[in-house]
């Protein structure tokens, strides 16, 4: 099974999970300060910080990219309950 | 009558040359959106700004005083004259007259935020013409002849969609729900109107105070401008010394506690409740873990003896909170949900949490406490603490644990873990 790992770095947890996972489906799990409203890349409440590994993201849906550009998002932001983890090593924050 | 009302029927009341109120006053109302009592009522807010070039109409009222609002405003200007309508705020009780509004002056546009635009649709259910929807930032302009309407930035103010307008040439500040206040009074003026202290202060403590980052934010916007008279969208129009108002809203978003801790401490405050007195054993010995990390100060309170109002205070400002509840008819208890329940007013978003508990058969209080610490939006990084009725020294060093690894997260001392969620059905688990 291809898998991730991804680092909640705000509470130190790291988790190994399937590739194709979505954020939004572990963040709460491990209790991390992710915080999300809509649930369906509508609102931009979920918006966090890539620290590092953006590239093993999956690429923004056009959904997301317009709310990202909506929200004057920086560059590194993503949606958590968009982004979707491929591969490698990804390093999250709230943002 | 006396002379000194300045509401009359259907007449739009001057606030500034060429600048006019054309709300409405709801005398009636003793409730505002559920969460708030008025002892008089409200006024819903919007005004006409013309210049030589046209007229501006700055937000409208519930829908059910669309009539009052168009008396007034046809009563100031043509609906052809009409070249912008500006929407500081998209709630309902300003912008109940929007769709006729618009459907009466079709040339004009509309100016709104970013997220005011998303919100729009939900508003206006017949569809827009979005070539009429102008999204502002602090660059937009809007020349009206003689004096132009500039935006400032304001989000969560209390909607994420909200603005100010600000006319530089006159001083004047159209602030959406920021300085308002539900207190109606037909003499309009602060310097008029009856006492309002306690309703101003009301408002912010119950509607801008979940948002104190957000208020200090648009406060530096605000304070450093020339201010003659704030025209709020609700309540009195604050034309005599309008800038005490802006102070009080500095002085309102300080901590209403002084910081008992010393700079670089962290409080973590542990709330209990015990039948039996095991929730409470556990409770002090999730005291006891956390006390041993340096750098935290813990404090413990029982809650059957407490009213929640200065715990919510308290919590404002803490960095962490533990709750401990027994499970009774598999429910937390009551005082708990109480305290939790009124967590809306302050902001705890990205505070650490945990909960804690002793049971008797099914144990359910712990998993939903820390379902309603997630849902305010707070870290709660370690699972908590469930014990059948007595706790066991076994059972008492895991909530010491508890405390002591909750407070090692408020120092950042927290060691890092690895979970592995690739087994079959971890992550639905």
């Amino acid at each position: 099974m291809p898998k991730a790992q991804v680092t909640f770095e705000d509470i130190g947890v790291t988790v190994t999970v399937p590739a194709g996972t979505r954020l939004i489906e572990v963040s709460e799990k491990v209790g991390a300060g992710l915080t999300y409203g809509c649930r369906e890349g509508e609102c931009g409440t979920c918006m966090m910080k890539i620290v590092s590994g953006g590239e093993h993201l999956a690429s923004p849906s056009v959904l997301e990219d317009k709310i990202l550009k909506e929200n004057y998002a920086s560059a590194g932001s993503r949606l958590a309950c968009q982004a979707q983890v491929l591969d490698g090593h990804i390093v999250v924050r709230p943002g | 009558m006396s002379a000194q009302v300045a509401v009359l029927p259907g007449q739009p009341v001057a606030i500034a040359p060429d600048v006019h109120w054309v709300g409405a006053l709801d005398p009636g109302l003793r409730q505002f959106d559920i969460i708030l009592r008025t002892a008089n009522g409200t006024s819903y807010n919007a005004y006409a700004v013309r210049g030589t070039d046209g007229v501006a109409v700055i937000d409208t009222v519930k829908a059910e005083f669309a009539d009052d609002f168009f008396a007034r405003l046809w009563a100031c200007c043509r609906p052809d004259e009409i070249r912008a309508i500006v929407l500081n705020h998209l709630e309902p009780d300003h912008t109940g007259a929007l769709p006729a509004l618009l459907a009466a002056a079709p040339q004009a546009r509309v100016y709104l935020s970013t997220a005011a635009m998303r919100m729009l649709k939900g508003i206006v259910k017949d569809g827009i013409d979005e070539s009429r929807l102008v999204v502002v930032d602090e660059e937009t302009r809007v020349d009206l002849g003689g004096r132009s309407l500039r935006f400032l930035y304001t989000p969560y103010l209390h909607w994420p969609d909200t603005q100010c307008t600000w006319v530089e040439e006159d001083g004047l500040l159209f602030s959406g729900d920021v300085f308002g206040c539900h207190f109606c009074d037909a003499r309009l003026f602060n310097d008029r109107v009856g006492d309002f202290r306690f309703s101003f202060d009301y408002y912010y403590q119950h509607i801008m105070r979940p948002f104190r980052e957000h208020v200090l934010s648009a406060l530096d916007l605000i304070e450093p401008l020339p201010i003659r008279l704030i025209a709020p969208a609700h309540g009195p129009v604050l034309r005599d010394s309008p800038t005490r108002y802006v102070h009080r809203y500095r002085q309102m978003a300080a901590p209403l506690l002084a910081n008992e801790a010393g700079e670089r401490e962290k409080t973590l405050l542990v709330f209990y409740i015990s039948a039996y007195g095991n929730t409470a054993r556990m409770a002090q010995a999730v005291r006891d873990g956390a006390e041993g990390v340096e750098g935290v100060r813990v404090s413990l309170y029982d809650l059957v003896s407490g009213d929640s109002v200065p715990f919510v205070d308290l919590i404002e400002e803490a960095d962490g909170l533990v709750f401990g509840s027994p499970t009774i008819n598999g429910d937390a208890v009551k005082p708990v949900w109480e305290l939790l329940s009124s967590l809306a007013l302050v902001k705890v978003k990205g505070k650490f949490g945990a909960a804690f508990g002793s049971y008797g058969w099914s144990g359910e209080a712990v998993g939903m406490i820390e379902d309603r610490l997630r849902g305010l939006k707070l870290r709660v990084p370690r699972p908590g603490v469930k014990v059948k009725l007595i706790p066991t020294d076994e059972e008492l060093d895991a909530c010491r644990a508890l405390g002591r690894e909750l407070a090692e997260h408020l120092v950042g001392r927290s060691a890092p873990r690895h979970i592995d969620f690739t087994a079959p059905g971890a992550l639905t688990a």
